[in-house]
This record gives C-alpha cells, sequence and structure tokens, in this order.
C-alpha cells in the first residue's frame, strides 16, 4: 500500500516548487545496440555529417547540419525504406540557444522501426522543404511556419494554417503570451468595426467570473428592464414585474382553456369505484 | 345566402376579439422563432438535442432554419474563434430585423476556459446580446428555458421596438 498523505491542505500547497528543476533524461543507447539501426546509421554517415546519434525509447536519434536535412530523409526513405514520414515540426530554443530544434519522425513500414532526423537552425535562417518526398510535409511546414515563424524554402504554398492571414506574431513562440499580445487581443474588433470602435467596445474582460449587474449595455435585465445603456446604481433600480401571457388563464372564444389550480375548488372522489 | 345562421354569441363563444397591436405582432413573433443553425462546438450537440424529438423544440414554434435570411434569432452555440468573428457577424447582420440573439453556455459568454490569444472573450464584443445562458455545456432543458425567457422578453417589449436596427456601436 502507498503511504497516506493528509489531502487536506492540497490547496494551499504549491504544486510545483523547485525552479532549477532538469528533467531527468531518458536512457540512451549506443547506436550499435541494435543491427537494424546501426546498419542505417553507418549507410547514412556516408552521405552526410551526422553530428551525434543514440537510440532513445526504441527511437534512432540522429542529429545533421540543418542544410543535409532533405539529401538525409530521401537516402532514408528510398534506400533504407523510411517510406513514411509521421510528424515534422520545431522546438523553441530561441532564448537558449537562439533559434529552432526541426524534428523528422520518419517510420518503417517493412521493418517496423522509427527514425528521429533533428536538426538546429537560427532563427533568421530557412530550412529546406522535404515536400517534394512526402506530401504530409505541406501542411506540417505550413504549421511550422504559422506556429513558430520558421521560413521553409521551396514550398509549394507556404501561407499560414491556422491562424488568419492578417494575423500578428507566431503563437507558439515561447515569447509569445499565452492571452495574445496588443493585435490578438483588438483583432476581432478591428477586422469587423474598425480601429476607431476600439474606445466604444473596450478591452477584453479576462475575469470570466465577473458580471456586472448595473451594466445596461451588455446585459438584458429581466424584471428590471431599462433602454439600453441606461445609467442605473445601487438603490435607484426600477422594478418592473414580469406579466406572464398565461396570467388568469389563456382565453379562446369565450372558454379558458387553461384555468389556474384553485385549491379551494378541487373535487375528490368520494370512494374508489 | 347562406342557409343556416351560426349564433356566435351562444354557440360557444364570440368570433371577434379585441386586443392590441403590440399583443398580437408580440404573440406571433414569440410563438414563431425560428432559430439559425449556428453550431460552433460541443453546445451545438446540445442545440440539436434541444431541437431533437426527446425535447422538441418544435412545439415551442421553434424550427431551425439553415439560412439567415429565414430567422430570427441566433443561438451561439460554443467557442467562438477570433478567426472566425467576422462571419459571424456577416451572419447576423444578414438576418432580417427583428433579430434576437442567445449567447449559450460558457465559452460564448465570456470565452469560458480559453482564455487564450485566438478566442473571442464573449460574443457580446462583436453582436448585442438578449440572453446569456450559463452552463458547459447546458442541458437542452437549459436552452428551453433560455428561449421561454426571450420569448417572455419579446412578449414585454413594444411591437415596434424590435423593429429599431440594434447595433453595437
Amino acid at each position: 500500500m502507498r503511504a497516506y498523505k493528509p489531502k487536506n491542505d492540497l490547496q494551499k500547497k504549491s504544486y510545483y516548487n523547485d525552479r532549477f528543476f532538469v528533467t531527468p533524461q531518458l536512457e540512451k543507447k549506443s547506436v550499435f545496440s541494435d543491427s537494424t539501426f546501426s546498419a542505417d546509421y553507418l549507410s547514412l554517415k556516408n552521405i552526410v555529417d551526422i553530428q551525434d546519434s543514440y537510440i532513445q525509447l526504441d527511437h534512432l536519434v540522429i542529429y545533421i547540419n540543418h542544410t543535409d536535412n532533405l539529401k538525409a530523409i530521401k537516402h532514408l526513405k528510398s534506400i533504407r525504406a523510411y517510406d513514411f514520414m509521421m510528424e515534422l515540426s520545431a522546438i523553441d530554443y530561441v532564448a537558449q540557444r537562439g533559434g529552432f530544434e526541426i524534428f523528422y519522425e520518419l517510420l518503417s513500414t517493412t521493418k517496423h522501426k522509427r527514425i528521429r532526423v533533428k536538426t538546429f537552425i537560427r532563427e533568421e535562417q530557412a530550412i529546406e522543404s522535404v515536400d517534394s518526398l512526402f506530401r504530409m510535409a505541406d501542411w506540417s511546414e505550413r504549421e511550422m511556419y504559422d506556429m513558430y515563424g520558421v521560413k521553409v524554402n521551396n514550398h509549394p504554398n507556404l501561407k499560414r494554417i491556422l491562424m488568419p492571414d492578417d494575423w500578428h506574431g507566431h503563437p507558439l513562440r515561447k515569447s509569445y503570451p499565452l492571452q495574445g499580445d496588443e493585435a490578438a487581443s483588438w483583432y476581432e474588433v478591428d477586422q469587423i468595426f474598425g480601429k476607431e470602435a476600439r474606445q466604444t467596445i473596450g478591452a477584453e474582460l479576462r475575469d470570466a467570473a465577473c458580471v456586472d449587474r448595473y451594466d445596461t449595455q451588455r446585459f438584458a435585465r429581466l424584471g428590471h428592464e431599462v433602454p439600453k445603456g441606461v445609467e442605473i446604481s445601487e438603490g435607484n433600480e426600477p422594478n418592473t414585474p414580469i406579466r406572464y401571457q398565461e396570467e388568469g388563464g389563456v382565453q379562446l372564444f369565450g372558454k379558458k382553456l387553461v384555468t389556474p389550480f384553485d385549491e379551494m375548488e378541487k373535487t375528490v372522489l368520494k370512494e374508489r369505484r | 345566402m347562406a342557409q343556416h345562421k351560426v349564433n356566435y354569441l351562444a354557440d360557444g363563444g364570440e368570433a371577434i376579439k379585441l386586443t392590441t397591436v403590440d399583443k398580437i405582432v408580440n404573440f406571433g413573433r414569440s410563438n414563431s422563432l425560428w432559430p439559425m443553425t449556428y453550431g460552433l462546438a460541443c453546445c451545438a450537440i446540445e442545440m440539436m438535442a434541444a431541437g431533437g424529438s426527446r425535447f422538441d423544440f418544435d412545439r415551442f414554434g421553434t424550427i431551425f432554419r439553415a439560412s439567415p435570411r429565414q430567422s430570427d434569432v441566433i443561438v451561439v452555440a460554443g467557442t467562438l474563434t477570433k478567426k472566425h468573428a467576422q462571419f459571424m457577424r456577416r451572419l447576423y447582420d444578414q438576418m432580417p430585423d427583428p433579430k434576437w440573439v442567445i449567447s449559450m453556455g460558457s465559452c460564448a459568454n465570456t470565452g469560458g476556459m480559453f482564455n487564450t490569444y485566438a478566442t473571442v472573450q464573449g460574443v457580446d464584443r462583436i453582436v448585442p446580446v438578449d440572453i446569456y445562458l450559463p452552463g458547459c455545456a447546458p442541458r437542452p432543458e437549459t436552452l428551453q428555458y433560455a428561449l421561454m425567457m426571450l420569448q417572455r422578453k419579446i412578449r414585454r417589449e413594444p411591437a415596434n421596438m424590435a423593429q429599431k436596427a440594434k447595433r453595437l456601436i
């Protein structure tokens, strides 16, 4: 059994303490511990310059120069039978190393092996497109460009895929604020009403729990209805009671279709038959 | 020549009913609210359930329409992204007056749990909202209740008031 820990002060405790916590690394094995991977590695080594390589979680990970990416992936696809590209994207290391790490995940459906090709580019550098080898790279590279701002050379249609075309900034960068920058917070207002409407509409309200009952611009006030935009404050709130159409029963041609239930007029059967 | 005469006063009541224009117009409007089919996220599933036979919106005279030009209420059911905001506003502008808006669920009301760069923080930033319906997602009964509240709101207001174009700015 696990040791019991008192849970009544769980909310008060900080969820995460160690500021300088370093994630423990998974075990890295030598490339030559696997016969298939070592053959792939030796074959690829003749083609491109390999900076680093290891096997981690049954993946062969190789680091190459960013200029060699097309050559290396072409070799892995045509000669080494890695015929399926599962994923490609970038990792933001702008703050630590001044650039992005690009990774390509490849799968061999015949050998049942997976390879991860990694490369590093500086922030202003561009990467060569692998769209000519794998068609899936078309959208993945567009997403990489959209989310990180990584330029891709020789891409057939390099434009944003998720964000609108006139969006400012690249949202998955570590430097991008989660709640959006200045352009993002006014995007829909500028788009629909124009910049001059910013004053009228006002800044975004980020507190979801905030309800102002005296706000007559945005809230319909059932039971206390006033014309839109009227200034009211606590104390001088007008009280207009709700009237229902059904009150007193609905009349149709002299007969009351719905009559309100009267406790005094109810009839009870004297005895059950 | 009529061969027989119906005595309305004797046989079940008068054939003439006196009322006001406001009441008869609002009676018609409130009992035939046609919402636009406008589902954005998971709230749309509840909206569809409310329209289906189990909860049955038809008995309120509420029939979902596929075109903004045939509808007079829009139920914003789900998360509105900033990219989509201009299309939502365009659909609203295409609806003929009088028109009403029900903001369904936390996301449409305030942005909800999507406190991020890509979500509109409440649809009232782009269209005037009549009923805010809380919940994540609200049950179909709650949507029915919101619709009944909207009906009450319509019955209370003068008939020509809704003819004035409601603009946010």
